[in-house]
């Protein structure tokens, strides 16, 4: 009898399907990723805090300025680009709403507050994101590969303070501006698709971005940038650093996978905050 | 003897299931060159890792200057780890950054050196590692070998007193493998670091090495001198070492001094089976019981180096063997490179006087022609250099058979005399 019980009580001899099972699997699955996620949200913001506290240490300064070149400076033809489109659309359509109810007049507020309060912000985002975001995870994820990472820390130089910190920083420098820049060329596109296509007064536009647009339609739109600026900052930084630990994949295809889990993984979260910070400002 | 520099003590190491070390426990001494070697994928870079800092162990304590690192405080530990620097296999130079930016990172970084100092100090090792035209070059844009070069000019350039080598030589062709241990050895007499360098490069790293540590089976099995390895019984020698030696021709095409022992008791075994079976003949060849040793020495290697450069300097080496090689094979000799300058050549069935003829006809042969080949061989490797002094010098001596092989290589070698001098490409 005693070893008819130890034969049971192996593990290799339980059954190997349950009833149970079947009806479990999912929520341990759905538990696991929870978990994991949770894990991986409370790694990232420790992650974000160890940079950020280094960075006011010396000969920060030139590596912040080279980031802010290569996040910021380089970023503008695209965002002039995609921002001079976008508001030639938002013109357009708004026109062609507005003149069915006689109120074509208000294209110019309704153009300057979409892009200001809401399309600044979020699509400068998503492009840096596609553009710097993505080289960023690249970027750090081959150094963390080809040991350049391990090097820094036997040069006893801190890899978080010479290649997380200054990127960080600079995102949260570059985002605003850029955002600005994104809004005027924006509004530009407004008032070419309105005013020089469509005949609108030129006066009546301008006039109607003045009279609506106050103050704190910019604060806030300065603020999701900023939120978006340290998202997209950590998200890429964060995936490039940890490339070698990814389960599902090692070596370039890991920095591959990373780059794209960065991207994907920075547009959700813009989104998601840009809710989330709406609702908090409105 | 004196306190280890860095003592191991049942260091184990696991990474989830698989056991990578186990109970390790080794020495390493101060000023020595240490050489770990073992088969690939034996944890060798795992144990090094462990002395500077990146991985730290699962069971046993590691010791550094005989205190625990687990009972220093962090600053302690800091200050001790700022000692040693990490030359990685891959060199871990940084793409985006030239050689010369690369080379000054950490003077940049952790140091609050004027930029006019930091130049002058990179410059120098710029210089040193002969990287003079790779300077403003990125990483991607050298040769492998240049590329070791600057993972070794970054590795010094803070002076360190402790420098880890991961497998230096890998990728490298045989002169150049042997010209950056060659590098490795200059450099640690002239900066008196401790090294500790992990390689598979066997029998060449004995050359540099003052110690050896074997690596097998997840535990350190051996730590004694390269000779000791030589009479280690213990199945690492027929598995690792006979393994890893079958790569040893590529640079002289010689034999390893471990086979050039075994053929040397073979040949005599070979002679003492033949006594046993035929009188007759024995006593006809009475006289060719003894055999003869010839010791061929590269005289001042430092000064051919800082002529020629490491590369040059190793394809003199690499010549002279072939040379020697291809003169003394032909007889029934037989060679091998007992140092890093020096070869030994076994005449197996000659007396003294037979033996002397030869070696005079060596002589001759290489006044005329050998050093001029050695120098045409050498100038591909170093076109620009016009003038350099090297001596070759060589000396004899004859052994019984009971008597030790060592003893008559030594006396062959206090003999040695001069058999031919190149000075600037022209022989004297």
């Amino acid at each position: 009898m005693a070893h008819d019980t130890n034969i049971r009580k192996s593990p290799e001899n339980e059954p190997k399907c349950r009833p149970g099972m079947f009806l479990a699997q999912p929520f341990t699955f759905i538990g696991e990723a929870v978990i994991g996620w949770i894990n991986g949200l409370g790694t990232a913001t420790v992650f974000l805090f160890m940079a950020l506290l280094k960075t006011f240490r010396p000969k920060q300064l030139s590596k912040v300025v080279r980031q802010i070149y290569y996040i910021g400076a380089r970023s503008t033809p695209i965002i002039m680009l995609v921002s001079l489109f976008t508001g030639m659309v938002l013109g357009l359509q708004s026109y062609h709403a507005l003149v069915q109810f006689g109120a074509q007049g208000a294209v110019g507020s309704l153009v300057s507050l979409s892009l200001i309060m809401e399309l600044g912000p979020v699509l400068t985002a998503i492009m840096i994101t596609a553009r710097a975001g993505s080289a960023i995870t690249a970027e750090i994820g081959i150094q963390r590969i080809s040991e350049q990472i391990d090097a820094l820390h036997t040069m006893r130089i801190n890899p978080l303070q010479y290649l997380v910190s200054p990127k960080i920083i600079a995102a949260i420098i570059s985002f605003p501006l850029l955002t600005a820049v994104f809004d005027l060329i924006g509004i530009f596109g407004g008032y070419v698709s309105g005013v020089v296509l469509l005949g609108l007064n030129g006066g009546v536009y301008l006039h109607s971005i003045q009279t609506y647009v106050v103050l704190s339609d910019i604060t806030n739109g300065f603020i999701k940038a900023i939120v978006f600026a340290v998202i997209v900052a950590t998200v890429c930084c964060y995936q490039g650093y940890f490339a070698h630990m990814r389960k599902d994949s090692h070596g370039a295809q890991a920095v591959g996978l990373a780059t794209t889990s960065a991207v994907v993984l920075s547009c959700v979260l813009i989104l998601v905050s840009d809710y989330v910070v709406t609702s908090l400002l409105i | 003897m004196d306190t280890p520099l860095i003592e191991f003590k049942n260091v184990t190491k696991r990474f989830g299931e698989q056991t990578v070390l186990e109970r390790v426990n080794l020495q390493i001494y101060e000023g020595q060159t240490t050489t770990i070697i073992g088969l690939s994928g034996s944890g060798k870079s795992v144990l090094l890792k462990h002395i500077i800092g990146l991985l730290e162990p699962d069971e046993g304590t590691i010791l550094f200057r005989g205190k625990p690192l687990t009972e220093m405080k962090k600053s302690e530990i800091a200050t001790s780890l700022s000692q040693i620097s990490y030359m990685f296999q891959g060199n871990a130079l940084f793409d985006s950054l030239t050689v010369y930016d690369n080379i000054a990172l950490p003077l940049r970084e952790t140091t609050n050196l004027k930029k006019a100092e930091i130049d002058r100090m990179v410059m120098a090792r710029i210089e040193q590692t002969e990287l003079a035209e790779a300077a403003h070059r990125y990483p991607s844009e050298l040769s492998g070998g240049m590329q070791k070069r600057a993972a070794l000019a970054r590795a010094l350039i803070t002076d360190p007193r402790i420098v880890l080598f991961d497998e230096p030589t890998t990728g490298q062709d045989p002169v150049r493998k042997n010209a950056i241990l060659s590098m490795i050895a200059q450099y640690q007499r002239k900066f008196k670091f401790t090294a500790i360098m992990v390689s598979h490069e066997i029998p060449d790293v004995y050359f540099i090495s003052n110690r050896i540590l074997a690596l097998y089976d997840k535990t350190i099995v051996f730590q004694g001198t390269p000779e000791e390895l030589g009479n280690f019984d213990h199945p690492f020698n027929n598995e690792v070492i006979s393994s890893l030696e079958g790569l040893q021709k590529e640079l002289t095409g010689l034999y390893s001094k471990r086979q050039f022992k075994i053929l040397n008791h073979v040949q005599l075994e070979r002679r003492r089976h033949f006594k046993n079976v035929n009188h007759v003949q024995l006593e006809r060849r009475k006289s060719g019981e003894s055999y003869c040793v010839v010791v061929f020495t590269l005289s001042n290697m430092d000064a051919i180096i800082s002529s020629l450069g490491h590369d040059a300097a190793q394809e003199v080496i690499h010549s002279l063997g072939l040379y020697i090689d291809k003169h003394f094979g032909a007889i029934g000799g037989f060679s091998t490179r007992r140092k890093s300058n020096e070869f030994v050549t076994m005449l197996p069935f000659s007396d003294l006087v037979e033996a002397e003829n030869i070696l005079n006809a060596f002589v001759k042969d290489f006044q005329e022609q050998g050093i001029r080949d050695i120098w045409a061989e050498t100038q591909k490797q170093a076109p620009s250099v016009k003038c350099v002094d090297f001596t070759i010098r060589a000396g004899i001596a004859q052994g019984q058979p009971i008597a030790e092989i060592d003893a008559v290589i030594d006396s062959a070698e206090s003999q040695q005399k001069e058999i031919g001098r190149l000075r600037c490409a022209v022989e004297e």
